[in-house]
């Protein structure tokens, strides 16, 4: 095990941030850590990197635990907060350099690993620019690039993608991908479901607590009753007609279509939305039964948890 | 303590970041030079044109002879006469005299006698005002060998002062004072609010993830700072001297090396500062606390440290601007060599010493503060 | 507090016509021309540095305009900024709450910088979708509350004067899926009430609950058109893919 966290609990104040968290990440794995805001996704990951005390429980990284060897913890990790975190008066190369200098990369070292860097970030052309005037995406980008001038084993990165446009955030993760295939074991926070999808394993967070932990294709197991797509006019007229209705546990739009979620019969389910909507003189385009996604189980938990 | 790459990592970026802020650049130089020209203008203990109000009773060739006298000096001027005594206070009043010369009758006979008295009656309200006044006065009577009787309208305590010398232009003394407090300031400011800033920003965060220590993120910020402090304190005494024309009797060399172990002292109050401060505002209104009202008050600037209380006494010598006062004045004044700034050299050294190993000892590498609060 | 009589050409809410603005020698906005019709969510996508800021700031009178000419119900954004806004609620990404400030107290502020007494805001805040949760916080700090209420604070002190036009500059960055649906049900709430929802996002999710989209690439209009409509355009199944075609083909061409 890589990353291991065990009854992990720590509060501010009155305020329970994590409570009795376990969680294990193995080597080379990606986990991805999705929760509400509030729910303790950051606290955690400061913990993990030692910035944070833990009132109980412990974090092991590579069996050892974090609040022991800092100088060998730090050189094996690398952490991106949420916060854009460069120097935006200096410009990428200098950034680049500050950073590869606390991290004492040989010289040797640095020509092949900012090369390789630049290349996969596509900041090769801006290396004169100054942090501040880089856009979002590139930003992201050079904060990436200077938490890996040390080649870190584990890369901890607290939502690197939040504010960046949809191409940007393809491209990030798409660099993700090609570090994950080097071996790096990732732990990534996002508040977008589809890039949780793309690690190895997803882990829920809500309230300091661990909900669900599991690959992103047996999250539906988690769901608890029946799920239906529905396509239809009139999107958020029809989604206050179905959540008036008690019959349904959830109504959620989805981009241009509904989920809505019930417990009962399929075929029982299915007459009771047409025939909600069509006292609405709602259209109905499609209406089929479908797989709970990510999203929809994150929904479910933290509604059934919240109430 | 060894000299790492990630020291000079955290020097070289700090440099980047003063360099990339030219504003702030000119601001830090141009200001201390503000404030001499300001300060060495308006706080100077030297009066000029005393308006004095004329109470004669006598009327005689001698009283005018007095006031003839009086008038031909730079600083007095008589601005009015009276004719009861009973105007007086309301002249203190309105404002329109300093003093009130008070002339008796048969004065011209008691003068023949050698027993000729004259009355000046001053404005207590600003004691300042009032000493100077008085002070001149009795020059004034000395040099013209007329007697003199002094009398105060408010309750005033009469200490010697050895600021007042009607030969010693006050500017010589203050502007070397003042470029030990504007010193004192600037180096408290600019240390507390680096590190500040970092906190406000999130980068430290990212630096605390690295394996740098924090007597190399201090050193390293510190280093950059005494240089910059440095020049600032070369431009403003060469600005001093052509200016104010302030005498420098001493050695240039002695003055910069004790000057540099000046500026460590003082910006190890900005270090001590950062370790708690977390916004540039906080450490802003920190550094001006801790930096102005000791500098000017508690360092023997205006008040002689001589003539203090005893507790406030023992509190100046933690304000390393009084070492300096007595280093800046002795090189240019009077030109003191090294043997004799031996020992305020020495406080120097060990106070910023002291400072900057409890603030690396102190310095805190944990976040406290819940990720919400910013 | 009724906004200037409806100066409205043909229910445009926003008329825009060759509106452009540079920085320097850096076109940030160039000769783009749009309408967004009364009551409608016009959704405004674009990648980072687009000029999607810039031009909301052009309508919101924030900044002038280099060239073009541009109206905000009616009223010309060169030229009546005062007026406009009167009449518009803005909310940017950063919230622009006072933190230090209790939610009831950030209410009260920015009722009182539209002239609202104390009754109007605490009536105003009772008819809001989030009035039980308004009122459940309404003590603490601004600080400490979540995220996703916060919005919703943001949100309600926007709205505080019954603005015509609603701009929204990325109001859901980096909130969950929960709270970005609960925001964009008040976003539908208020333009079912008639008020005009100018809105910029990265969520290509919240792109489809629009009435009609921009897509701005490189300070030009790429492509407009209901979120169906550019869909069969250009013959994609998400906004999302068909945003990546648009922009993302593009831009592997050259820089950023």
């Amino acid at each position: 095990m890589e990353v291991q966290i065990q009854n992990l609990s720590r509060a501010f104040g009155t305020f329970r941030a994590l409570d009795q968290v376990n969680l294990d990440i193995r080597q080379g794995e990606s986990l991805s850590l999705i929760g509400p805001d509030g729910a303790g996704k950051t606290t955690l990951l400061r913990i993990l990197c030692g910035l944070l005390r833990p009132d109980s429980g412990k974090c092991l990284i590579a069996g050892k635990d974090v609040l022991g060897d800092q100088r060998f913890l730090k050189s094996l990790i690398g952490y991106m907060p949420q916060r854009f975190s460069l120097y935006p008066d200096l410009t990428v190369s200098e950034n680049l350099r500050f950073f590869a200098d606390l991290f004492q990369v040989s010289a040797s070292d640095r020509a092949a690993r900012t090369k390789r860097l630049l290349a996969f970030s596509g900041l090769g052309p801006f290396l004169k620019r100054k942090a501040a005037d880089l856009s979002g995406g590139m930003k992201q980008k050079l904060a990436l690039s200077c938490t890996l001038i040390h080649t870190p084993a584990i890369l901890f990165l607290d939502e690197p993608t939040t504010g960046v446009d949809p191409v940007s955030r393809r491209e990030f993760w798409n660099i993700l991908e090609d570090l994950h295939m080097q071996g790096v074991t990732l732990l990534v926070t996002t508040p977008y479901m589809d890039e949780a999808g793309r690690c190895d394993r997803v882990a829920l967070l809500n309230r300091g607590r661990i909900l669900a932990t599991e690959a992103p294709g047996r999250f539906s197991g988690f769901f608890g009753g029946l799920l239906f797509e529905l396509r239809c006019e009139a999107l958020f007229r029809a989604v206050k007609a179905l959540r008036s209705d008690e019959k349904f546990d959830s109504v959620q739009g989805f981009g241009d279509r509904i989920h809505v979620a019930g417990r009962g019969s399929e075929t029982g389910l299915v007459s009771r939305i047409r025939s909600v909507l069509a006292r609405e003189k709602i259209q109905v385009e499609s209406l089929s039964r479908i797989p709970a996604g990510i999203e929809d189980v994150f929904v479910d938990l933290i509604r059934r948890q919240d109430s | 303590m060894m000299i790492s790459g990630r020291l000079l990592a955290v020097m070289r970026k700090e440099f980047i970041h003063i360099i990339r802020d030219p504003r702030s650049l000119v601001l830090i130089f141009l200001w201390p030079v503000i404030m001499v020209l300001l300060y060495g203008t308006a706080i100077t203990f030297d009066i000029k044109e005393i308006r004095i109000g004329v109470l004669d009773f006598d009327h005689s060739r001698v009283s005018r002879e007095l006031l003839r006298d009086l008038t031909a000096s730079d600083y007095f001027r008589i601005s009015g006469y009276l004719d009861k005594r009973s105007e007086i206070d309301d002249g203190f009043l309105k404002g329109r005299f300093t003093a009130v010369l008070v002339i008796p009758a048969g004065f011209e006979k008691q003068k023949a006698l050698n027993t000729g008295r004259i009355q000046l009656i001053v404005d207590g309200s600003n004691s300042n005002t009032a000493t100077v006044v008085i002070q001149y006065f009795k020059s004034f009577c000395m040099l013209h060998q007329w007697e003199s009787g002094v009398a105060v309208s408010a309750p005033l305590s009469l200490h010697p002062r050895v600021w007042y010398n009607p030969d010693l232009k006050s500017a010589h003394f203050i502007v070397p004072g003042l470029i030990a407090v504007i010193l004192m300031m600037i180096c408290a400011q600019l240390t507390s609010i680096t590190l500040a800033r970092e906190w406000e920003t999130g980068t430290f965060e990212q630096i605390l993830v690295s394996p740098v220590l924090p007597h190399e993120i201090i050193l390293g910020k510190l280093a950059p700072y005494l240089l910059l402090s440095l020049s600032v304190s070369v431009v403003t005494l060469a600005f001093s001297v052509a200016v104010f024309k302030v005498p420098f009797r001493g050695s240039l060399l002695l003055l910069l090396v004790l000057s540099i172990v000046y500026i460590y002292a003082s910006l190890s109050i900005g270090v001590l500062i950062s370790t708690r401060a977390r916004t540039q505002q906080v450490a802003l209104l920190a550094s001006q606390i801790l930096t102005l009202l000791p500098s000017f008050l508690l360092s023997g600037f205006i008040f002689p440290v001589l003539y203090m209380p005893l507790v406030l006494k023992a509190v100046t010598y933690l304000v390393p601007a009084r070492y300096y006062l007595v280093i800046i004045r002795g090189i240019m004044l009077k030109g003191v060599g090294p043997g004799d700034l031996a020992q305020p050299c020495l406080l120097l050294v060990l106070f910023g010493t002291f400072l900057i190993a409890f603030s690396i000892h102190r310095f805190k590498t944990v976040l406290e503060k819940a990720p919400w609060a910013g | 507090m009724s906004p200037p009589a409806g100066r409205l050409q043909g229910g445009y809410s926003v008329v825009v016509e060759d509106l452009s603005r540079s920085f320097g020698d850096f076109c940030a906005v160039d000769r783009i021309s749009f309408q967004v019709k009364d009551g409608e969510i016009f959704g405004f996508l674009g990648a980072n540095g687009a000029g999607k800021t810039t031009t909301i700031r052009m309508l919101c009178g924030l900044i002038l305009p280099t060239s073009g000419r541009g109206l905000v119900e009616g009223l010309d954004i060169g030229k009546e900024a005062e007026e406009i806004r009167k009449i518009i609620g803005y909310m940017s990404q950063k919230f622009s709450l006072y933190e230090d400030l209790t939610v009831s107290e950030n209410l009260e502020f920015f009722g009182g910088l539209y002239g609202l007494s104390h009754a109007q805001v605490t009536r105003k805040v009772k008819e809001s979708a989030t009035a039980a949760d308004l009122e459940a916080f309404s003590g603490r700090r601004t600080r400490e509350i979540p995220l996703g209420l916060k919005q919703r604070l943001a949100l309600t002190c926007a709205v505080m004067h019954n603005p015509h036009v609603l701009f929204l500059d990325e109001p859901t960055a980096g909130v969950d899926p929960i709270s970005r649906r609960d925001f964009w049900a008040l976003i539908h709430e208020l333009a079912s009430g008639g008020t005009t929802v100018f809105v910029t996002t990265h969520y290509m999710d919240e792109a489809e609950y629009c009435n009609r989209l921009a897509v701005m690439h490189k300070g030009r209009i790429a492509a407009s058109g209901s979120p169906k409509s550019l869909k069969n355009r250009y013959q994609k199944g998400s906004i999302e893919e068909m945003f990546i075609g648009l922009v993302g083909r593009e831009r592997t061409a050259d820089d950023d």
